[in-house]
């Protein structure tokens, strides 16, 4: 029955790469040596961690002594927001961000908050998209830190970085962004766009799972995150996890060679995918900025049904989709970024997020668009609100 | 691949529901296993609470058994119909002196309603559950029936007498046919890790079982003191609060009075708990309401029953009549011990639910 598996949760995670493969194994078994050991082994791995550290810079227009490899994305963020708080705790103690950060950002806000920080959620308009007025506003003579995320997990909306950049800039406040979901997919260039801090997570590019990388401008004040030997110039110590390092390395050099061309296919999945989904269903609600969006980034309310029984149906039909936010256990919540923008509680129960990503083809697409019509008919036909609004 | 049908199965990756998964595959049905997310967002300590059929640790262990037997298996978020219909429902009775039965709740509304209907929706055909009860067609009458399991000991039907003849024609319960020591042993030949772990017990979402401790957390409930009476209305001494009093408590009144003393009634509307000897728990009859019939459409006449007044309490011998619109009066043979308000009172005629209700009085 399920013979065929349609990936489209690209936002979730992406396969690891043939290439990017291929580059991690010798650090497996064959060049498995410590990188802070001084015989040849040990500098064949040193050397290899260091060349992946100057292409995660390279790809980010950063110096290579600026980037510091981390366990994950998640790690990345929290060591920026909590490095900097305690760094500066001297100077100030308020921080800024936004009501739909991912959840790293946001319960690391939170933790901080219990630890005497204040913290200021920003809202966003209806698209998702913070102002830069509103920003500015906020700033207050004891803020020490803005974490605005680049792009939105769930919704795909891009925020005006550059221009919240140059407002921290002017302000003299440090200015992180979570980009995780953006690498890979934007062009990105931390001087043009007065970034001090940014997050990225490999398995987001095609590189594997289990790394991720902070990228700190030369002179911020943070404090270190791991406390142990001296690897990551004694910021983050732990032995490195050099085949991952070496994959995150390929994976990231591979996205920046192919961006444009990437980002080419996907806009033309996703603009076709809006296009049908809003011409063959009604009462469709697209969540995000039309044209301010990730790339591969389609997310839809459909009035009168919950999204988790539309994922669980595209399930049986092979196609594997996703939602706002999971919880604990795997069920769904309403998504925080869909209450976010305004949308009331049913319906930010029920949205559907179709992420692209390099495999995916037009075939692929065109099986979801002539499935989901059905689905939506069948789940709405059982539902007493639409009965009622139909009539 | 044909199948006899779609089913999807709550599980709770204790025995009986993953046994009833077993049973299901073997007779030939596509199953679907569930775990239902139904607790209220608690912060990381209280989610370590192992108890329940949808704790974390059920959904661990459920997810490892449809791995094992091969079956697709979600979890689905009901929080706020639970909140709603069980929750609400639960700390709203005690708020009137009264004893609710969650657990009929949430079959009524959560496992038999909304997840019913989220299955038909899906495109499903049944929903299964691995309760001890059988459910059988009778042709004669063309209803569907609910009996008792195989096990008598472990019989589940007090807490399903709810069901419709809609929801029970949609409802497998594969487990019931079998005793408990044939469930056991199938869990150990199909190798279920989960063969030793404890039947699950008490109110699900109540941590020590603590009622009174939950309904103050959870509600805008404040805690009003008043009178122990006794049957005459002297006043007998000082309580803390109704919501922590059920008919026929003995233990815990917080005063002694040199002869044993039971809980008779309790009075919301004076926030009196009203105190009587031993002879004064007891009940000829009894008036409930919001019924449902199962083996017939409704009660025109009286019949004889056997009666069982809560879920531990023996089946008594009864005869039930039909009083005032959608209400019926039990008098039962020999007076039955702490008739509690809000506990349901189901009939039974021989092996077969006949319906039942809530106790009103």
């Amino acid at each position: 029955m399920k013979d065929r598996l349609i990936y489209l949760d690209h936002a979730a995670t992406t396969p690891v790469k043939p290439e990017v493969l291929e580059a991690m194994l010798p650090y497996f078994s064959q060049k498995f040596g410590n990188a802070s050991s001084i015989y040849s082994l040990g500098r064949e791995s040193k050397k290899a961690i260091e060349e992946a550290r100057d292409r995660t810079a390279a790809a980010i227009g950063a110096q290579s002594k600026e980037i510091f490899f981390t366990g994950s994305g998640t790690e990345a963020d929290n060591w920026a927001i909590k490095g900097v708080a305690y760094a500066n705790r001297k100077k100030g103690n308020h921080i800024i961000t936004t009501a739909i950060e991912h959840h790293a950002i946001l319960h690391t806000c939170q933790y901080l908050e219990s630890d005497g920080f204040e913290v200021t959620y920003l809202p966003v308009d209806g698209n998702g998209l913070v102002t830069p007025d509103t920003v500015r506003a906020a700033i207050k003579p004891n803020t020490i830190l803005i974490t605005i995320m680049f792009a939105n997990n769930e919704i795909g909306t891009i925020q005006p970085i550059s221009e919240i950049g140059k407002i921290a800039k002017e302000k003299g406040v440090y200015f992180h962004t979570d980009a995780v979901q953006a690498v890979g997919n934007v062009k990105i260039n931390v001087d043009d766009m007065n970034i001090d801090l940014l997050s990225l997570s490999a398995h987001k590019f095609y590189g594997p799972k289990g790394i991720g990388a902070l990228y700190i401008r030369k002179g911020t004040k943070i404090t270190s995150f791991l406390h142990g030997g001296a690897q990551e110039r004694g910021r983050r110590a732990s032995t490195e996890n050099v085949a991952a390092v070496v994959g995150l390395g390929k994976a990231i050099e591979l996205a920046s060679q192919n961006v444009d061309e990437y980002n080419k296919k996907l806009l033309a999945l996703r603009d076709h995918a809006i296009e049908e989904i809003q011409k063959n269903i009604p009462f469709v609600r697209l969540n995000g900025d039309r044209t301010s969006r990730l790339p591969g980034n389609v997310n839809f309310s459909f009035e009168f049904i919950e999204g988790e029984s539309l994922l669980l149906m595209l399930d049986m039909k092979g196609i594997a989709a996703s939602s706002g936010s999971a919880c604990t256990s795997g069920s769904l919540d309403p998504s925080h970024v869909l209450l976010a923008i305004g949308l009331p509680h049913e319906i930010a129960h029920g949205s559907l997020r179709l992420t692209f990503g390099e495999e995916n083809t037009r075939e692929e697409l065109d099986y979801l668009l002539d499935t989901l019509p059905a689905i939506v008919q069948r789940l709405r036909e059982m539902s007493p609100l639409y009965q009622v609004a139909a009539r | 691949m044909s199948s006899k049908g779609k089913v999807m199965l709550g599980m709770s990756g204790g025995v009986d529901s993953s046994v009833a998964a077993a049973i299901l595959l073997e007779k030939g049905y596509e199953v679907f296993g569930v775990t239902m997310q139904i607790w209220p967002d608690m912060d990381g300590d209280r989610q370590k609470n192992e108890g329940g059929c949808c704790s974390l640790s059920a959904v661990d262990d459920a997810r490892r058994v449809a791995d094992m037997l091969g079956i697709s298996y979600y979890v689905l978020n009901f929080k706020d119909i639970f909140k709603e219909k069980v929750i609400d429902y639960f700390t709203g009775e005690y708020i009137k002196g009264r004893t609710p039965n969650p657990c009929i709740a949430c079959n009524r509304y959560v496992k038999f309603d909304a997840l019913l209907q989220k299955a038909v929706s899906m495109g499903m055909d049944y929903v299964a559950t691995g309760h001890y009860a059988r459910i059988v067609y009778d042709h004669f009458s063309k209803r569907f029936l609910l009996r008792k399991s195989a096990t008598e000991s472990k019989d589940q039907t007090y807490a399903l007498y709810t069901l419709t003849q809609h929801q029970l024609s949609r409802t497998l319960m594969p487990i019931g046919d079998f005793t408990k020591e044939k469930v056991r042993e199938i869990a150990g030949e199909i190798g279920l890790m989960v063969a030793s772990k404890p039947d699950s017990q008490e109110i699900c979402f109540v941590e020590d079982n603590d009622y009174g401790r939950f309904i103050c957390e959870n509600t805008d409930y404040k805690a009003a003191p008043g009178n122990f009476t006794d049957t005459s209305g002297n006043i007998l001494g000082r309580h803390k609060g109704i919501i922590h009093y059920t008919i026929g408590q003995r233990k815990g009144l917080g005063i002694t009075f040199g002869k044993p003393m039971y809980v008779v009634e309790i009075d919301e509307s004076t926030d009196t708990v009203v105190l009587g000897n031993e002879s004064e728990v007891f009940s000829e009859n009894l008036i409930a309401s919001d019924l449902n019939f199962i083996a017939i459409d409704k009660l025109e006449y009286s019949r004889r029953v056997k009666a069982k007044i809560r879920y531990s309490a023996k089946e008594a011998d009864a005869v039930i009549k039909p009083v005032e619109t959608g209400r019926v009066e039990v008098r039962f043979d020999a007076p039955q011990r702490a008739v509690t308000p809000g506990q349901a009172v189901v009939f039974y005629e021989g092996d077969m639910v006949l319906g039942g209700g809530i106790i009103e009085r």
